[in-house]
Parts: structure tokens; sequence; C-alpha cells
């Protein structure tokens, strides 16, 4: 069985420049929801053990400690969260007792995060997924620097790049309208998912590369094109599979795992397939492209 | 030849140990029903805990914001308010709490199994910080007082205060100016209370160290006829106003103490209106530990009820069992024998996880397992790069023996580049440094390290030794 897949370059990357700019308009219309962790606040998880009281009610009996926007959301029939302003540990219990009076409740969880500590996460996230960017690049860079015929080492390191930016931007665009629809907010576990796929989606573009590089000095380095191809063919197997144990881990978290690990998860899913998809369907048909394009120009 | 069978045999002690070590439960049971039986006495196996993070025990995190403005040794300062905090914290009683200095001037306190935080902030929070203030001078006090009565002008009219020049010079103490001199200059139970002679009222005795010493006698050398106030957290704890109460009157009352003459020896003596109750108060508090800087309340608090805890963990480790049992079913049918023997490296790889968690050891975190979990997943990617490569030989016509040892070799350069890219990845995470990410890396890092042992080393010890030429009549099993 052999396939053909730089033949078809063109449709896929309209199935990509479709997506990628749906997230990015989606990310310009809605934005992100930034958790607590980034934007400061605080955070309750609450149980009721009787009746879960009405939204409203929740929102009118909290009035008094002037919490700002109360946001009031049901993850499950007894299971509320609860997010309003930052307060400290008096107001904390007050509330507490508030809500006591309403419905009799348990505490799960409550977190309080000030604005200085927001602040400086968002900085030092910035700064990491910078240094993780240019880190990879420069890796790339380097494990194909052996291989400059017939197309440049650097340009091996441009491919996958254009590939990482579509699987981080695919899994945003996705969480913008997550969090449009269902409140999802971008936290610390969704950044952290983030950056392993940077790592898992280069991760699966190596794979392919070390392929081409190693059928390049085999073969020699005449017909470009059908050397990628077969190098596609020959690790299409060890792709798909990687990918599905990958995130056939990752379902069952998503589905077993609890709350806290459930949009991790999702993250992930959604970024290791677009990182095989991106791997096969866009890194390499664009150095096959680059290299034509290149070619012709001479 | 034999070697194989050598190391094949190390490889399997070992993983047995480590499957022991990592749940030992149902062998010492077994150890304890032989022991009865045959009145043996063979001794339990070496019985270590998992190290459970809060979000799956349960319990409080607070991170402090150190004020450190006013210190010139801002490690030695925050190493010093790291111990005088850990020493009220293991007087809460708490069982293993963690008191860990973060960044520059941040302190995260984390309280396993605490319910009661309001009493944990109190405990916490209320450890006096000491200093001695200076009379300000003339100018100083009016050019303050001033500041006030401009802002309490414009306060009048509704206007926005911050547009006047240096506004925040209205929320000075108009009288008094901080000295270096504070509570970490106290001796060892520097503090105690006395009565004087003559009124036979409390008064509070504080001793302070040579440093401290030499610093008191600069200030009340320079300080003569002038008055010097004691404030303990930025209140006056003398009643300055004479009104028999200590409140915010007194803060700003510029009635405090008079120094009579330099004072050598580093001692002095407050004296007041303090009833005998607060002065003992007062004194065990200091001699608790004066902070050597100041922390506001807590800048970020994180509490997990003990439900949610017992419920995260039981649920994450649902997800990885599923987790597991789906990829070795995949192998399995996918790769059949090879299949069936990178699952054993699996589930090596699994027992050498867990004892490292147990030894090293990794608390560990929703964000740990979920790291672990994942690394379930990417263990296998070696095996399935070695396997596939392996496919690839046979097809050409190679000997088993020679595929195995072909594949391995060539899909080497692969599993070595990106697994090197994975651990980059989680170094940058690392740097991060927030709880969450910090887990998630750290048990990935691992994770990889240790799958590059099970899915390389021993998977191809097991594939030597069970694959053998024999096996040619059953191709179909490869």
């Amino acid at each position: 069985m052999y396939f053909n897949f730089t033949k078809y370059s063109i449709v896929y990357y309209l199935i990509s420049g479709l997506l990628v700019s749906a997230s990015i308009l989606s990310l310009f219309i809605y934005g992100l929801k930034f958790g607590i962790e980034f934007a400061g606040g605080s955070k309750m998880e609450i149980g009721f053990l009787e009746e879960r009281p009405g939204n409203d009610k929740i929102s009118q009996a909290l009035s008094e400690f002037e919490l700002g926007e109360i946001i009031v959301q049901p993850i499950s029939k007894k299971l509320i969260t609860l997010k309003f302003r930052g307060v400290d540990e008096e107001t904390h219990q007050k509330i507490l007792n508030k809500l006591n009076e309403l419905s009799r409740i348990e505490e799960k969880s409550f977190n309080y995060i000030g604005p200085a500590v927001g602040e400086r996460l968002r900085n030092k996230t910035t700064l990491a997924i910078l240094v993780a960017l240019l880190a990879i690049t420069i890796y790339i860079a380097f494990a194909f620097r052996r291989v400059s015929k017939p197309v440049a080492s650097w340009k091996y390191a441009i491919a996958s790049l254009v590939a990482l930016f579509h699987d981080v931007l695919i899994p945003l665009g996705i969480f913008s309208f997550l969090g449009r629809l269902y409140n999802v907010e971008i936290t610390v576990p969704i950044i952290t998912a983030l950056l392993t796929i940077l790592g898992y989606s280069v991760h699966d573009t190596i794979v392919i590369f070390d392929r081409i590089r190693e059928n390049i000095l085999k073969k020699g380095m005449g017909q470009f094109e059908e050397t990628v191809n077969w190098s596609l063919n020959q690790t299409l197997g060890r792709s798909l599979s990687t990918v599905f144990t990958t995130v056939i881990v990752l379902i069952a978290v998503y589905f077993f795992g609890g709350e806290t690990l459930k949009y991790f998860a999702l993250a992930l899913i959604v970024g290791i397939i677009s990182g095989a998809y991106s791997s096969i369907f866009i890194a390499s048909p664009l150095l096959v492209s680059w290299y034509k394009w290149s070619v012709q120009r001479k | 030849m034999a070697t194989k069978y050598y190391i094949f045999i190390s490889v399997l002690i070992l993983a047995i140990l480590a499957g022991i070590f990592s749940y030992p439960k149902y062998f010492n049971r077994g150890i304890d029903f032989l022991n009865n039986k045959l009145g043996w006495t063979l001794p339990h196996f070496w019985e270590r805990p998992y190290i459970l993070g809060l979000d799956l025990q349960g319990g409080v995190r607070l991170v402090y914001q150190a004020d450190l403005s006013s210190v010139t040794d801002k490690i030695g300062a925050m190493s010093g308010l790291r111990d005088v905090i850990e020493r009220r914290v293991n007087m809460f009683g708490v069982s293993e709490p963690v008191v860990q200095i973060e960044g520059q001037d941040r302190l995260t306190v984390e309280l396993p199994g605490v319910t009661d935080v309001q009493q944990a902030i109190q405990m916490i929070g209320q450890t006096p910080y000491l200093e001695f203030r200076e009379q300000k001078t003339e100018e100083e006090t009016k050019l303050v007082l001033e500041k006030i009565k401009e802002i309490q002008e414009i306060q009048a009219k509704k206007g926005d205060i911050t547009k006047i020049k240096n506004w925040q010079l209205a929320f000075e103490n108009p009288y008094f100016k901080p000295t270096n001199l504070t509570g970490k200059y106290l001796k060892v139970n520097g503090a105690r209370v006395n009565f004087d002679q003559t009124t036979l009222k409390p008064v509070i005795e504080l001793q302070f160290n040579d440093e401290g010493a030499k610093i008191f006698e600069e200030i009340t050398e320079r300080n003569i006829g002038k008055k010097l106030a004691i404030f303990l957290d930025g209140n006056s704890i003398i009643d300055t106003t004479g009104d028999g109460k200590i409140d915010d009157q007194d803060f700003y009352n510029p009635y405090a103490p008079v120094v009579q003459d330099k004072i050598s020896g580093g001692k002095a003596v407050i004296t007041g209106e303090i009833s005998a109750q607060i002065a003992n108060t007062i004194v065990s508090r200091l001699n608790s530990g004066a902070l050597p800087v100041k922390i506001s309340a807590p800048i970020s608090q994180e509490t997990i009820g003990p439900t949610l805890g017992s419920d995260s963990l039981k649920k994450s480790l649902i997800a990885g069992i599923y987790g597991l049992l789906a990829v070795v079913i995949f192998m399995i049918i996918f790769y059949r024998l090879p299949g069936l023997l990178a699952s054993i490296a699996l589930a090596i790889y699994v027992a050498l996880v867990l004892s490292m968690f147990k030894l090293i050891p990794v608390t560990l975190t929703l964000a740990g397992i979920g790291g672990f979990v994942l690394s379930i997943g990417m263990a296998v990617d070696a095996n399935i790069l070695i396997f596939a490569r392996m496919r690839e030989e046979l097809k050409a016509g190679k000997e088993i023996s020679q595929a195995i040892d072909e594949g391995f070799k060539r899909a080497w350069p692969s599993i070595r580049d990106s697994n090197l890219n994975s651990l980059i990845v989680c170094a940058i995470l690392l740097f991060i440094s927030t709880s969450f990410v910090r887990g998630f890396a750290f048990t990935l890092a691992l994770g990889i390290l240790i799958s590059l042992f099970s899915a390389v080393f021993i998977t191809r010890i097991f594939l030597q030794v069970f694959i053998s030429p024999k096996i040619e009549k059953f191709k179909w099993l490869l």
C-alpha cells in the first residue's frame, strides 16, 4: 500500500487554514477566559447536602458582601462553583455561614489569588512559552544540521514551527469557544497541556523528518517529493499507533479522572490529534511545496 | 550467549522487588499468613508510604508576601522568616507541614489535613512584628499633617486624592518614623514580664543581642530628650494617651516614653498601662519568634476539603488503570507477541515509577498522576517505533534476531531525539514552578527517563530471550 500524500497538499492546507482562521477569529471575538490563578479573585466549590438553591437565590444571598460580579456555575446536581472578587479569610467564613443558612453545605475547596500573584504567573508563563518555542526551534535546527541538501536544515525547523503554531492555535481556539459556551477557563493545567503539546507535536514531526533524513542519506537526494512520500508511508503506522495509545489513555482521564483533570485531558487530546495531523499533512507537504517553489524559481 | 539470561533474571528480580515495594500490602499479608501457619518469623517487606500532595489529601496552602523594602540581607531575612513560621506551624500540630521560600520574597505554607483555616491564618499571621520608632523632626511632622489636611479637604469634596502630589505621605505616621531596630535583634527568649518596683505594674523587659544592643545604643544616643515609640504589628503597644486602652489613638499620639539617657547593654523596659495578662501574651509571642520581616494577610489561599481530596485520588487512579488496560489491549492486538512482551515491560515500568515515587520521595499531586498516566501512553511509543521497524526488516527478508537488532538500532535516533525534546519541555515547565506544573513536569520527566530503560532495555532483553529462531514457524505472532 502506497499513498501519495503530497499530491493533495492543497486540500490539507485548506482544511488547516480554515481551522486555524476559525480559531484566530474565535480568539479575536470571544477572547480567552482566564482562570483566577491568572486574573486574581476567589473561587469556591460548594456541595449542597440537601437541595441546591437557584443561582439567583445564591447571588442574592451574597449581595451584602459586595463581591462584585458573582459567577455561579453548576457542576453537577448538588455541586456548584462560585467565582467573585478576592476576599480575605474573615469574609470567606461569613460567606460560608450565609450559604449555610440558605441550605446545608459542605465546602469542597476554596481558592484565593491576590492580584500580584496572578500578574507574576502571567509573566512567567509568557516567558516559559517563548523560551519553549525558541528552545524547540534551536533543537530542530541542530538535529537536522547534517541534512542540508536538497532542502536546508533551517527549512525543516520552519516547517515544524508552522506545524507547532497550528497545533497550539487550534486547541486555543477551541478553548476560547468553550469559554464562550460553557465558561471553560484557561487555567494552569491548560497552559501545562499546551506546553506539553509543543513538545509532543515536535516529537511527531521529528520522527517523520528523521525518516526523511535517513532515506535521503540512503537513496540520494534526487526525487525529493517521492522520498518524503515514501517516508510518510513508512512512518504512518507508527504515527497512528502512538497517537492512539496516548489518546486512549487521555480519554480515560477525561471520563474518569475527575473535574480538575478533565479539561487538561481535553486540551491534550485536541493538541495531540492536531499534532499528528500537522506532522503528516502540514509539516512534510510544506517541505515539498517549498522545495518545488525554490526549484521553479531557479 | 548466557549473558542475556543473566540480565533477564536480574531484570525479573528487579521487577518483582519494585512490584512488592510499590504495593507491599498483599505480600506482607502473605508473610503474616505463613508466619501464623508455620510459626516462622519472616520480616515484612520494607514499607514506605506514598506522600500525597494537598490536592489529594485535603488541607490548606497559603502564600505570603514579605515586605523586604527595609532589609539589606534579603536572603537571610527570608530564611529567618521561614524558620519562625515553621516553628509556629509545628506548634499547630500538623503532620508534615511544608514551609518554603518561593522566589525572592514569597513564602508558601502548606498544612495538610487542616480544615480550620481561620485559626491557621491567625496562628501564622499573629506573630508579632516588633519595631522601635523614633520621633520625626518638626518639619517632617508638619509636612505630613498638612498633607492629611489637604486630603481631608479633597475627600470632603469627593475629589480624587491620588491627584495630589505625594498623597501617600498622608498615610504615614506623622510623629514617628521607623528605625532599623526590630524584633529580629531580640535575644532568644529575650522578652520577659517583670513588675515595676514602685508602681507594682507589669513591665516588659527586652534583651537584645549584641548587634541589637549596638543599634539600640545609637538610637537612644541620638534621641536623648526625645520620644521613642515601640510598635507591635504596626500598632503602638504603649498606652500613650493614658486613657487605659491601647487603640488606634495611641498610634498617632505623640506621648511615647522619653529617652532619658543613652542606653548601653541592650536592655529596654516597656512600661505602660498593660495588664499582666496582656503582658504575658505579648512576651510569649515575642519569644516564640518575632517575625524578622513584615508579612501581610495571605496573598493567595487554597483550601481543599478532605472529601474532594480522596475523591480526586480515587478518580485519577481509576483513570490510570483504565488507561493502562486500554494500552495493553491495543498493544497485544496490534503487535501480538512483541506487544505482549512490551505490555509486561510496561507493567514493570509502572512498578519502577511507583517505586521511584516512594524512594525519592515525590509528593504526588493530581497533576503528577496526570503526568504519570500520560507517560504510560508515551512510554509505549518507543516500543511502537521499534516494532514497526522490526516488521519492515522482517518484510525485507531478514532473519528474526537480525531484525530485532536492526529494529532497535534504527529506531534509536528517533526515540532519542523525541524524548530529548520532551525533556526540554519538561525543564521549561519546571521553570514556571507553580505546584501543578512542577508536579506534572517532574513526574513526566521521571516517566520519560524510566520509560527509556523499560521500553528499550527491558523489551530488548525480553525479545532476545523469548524470540528464538524456533518461532519462525509462528511468524504470525510477530
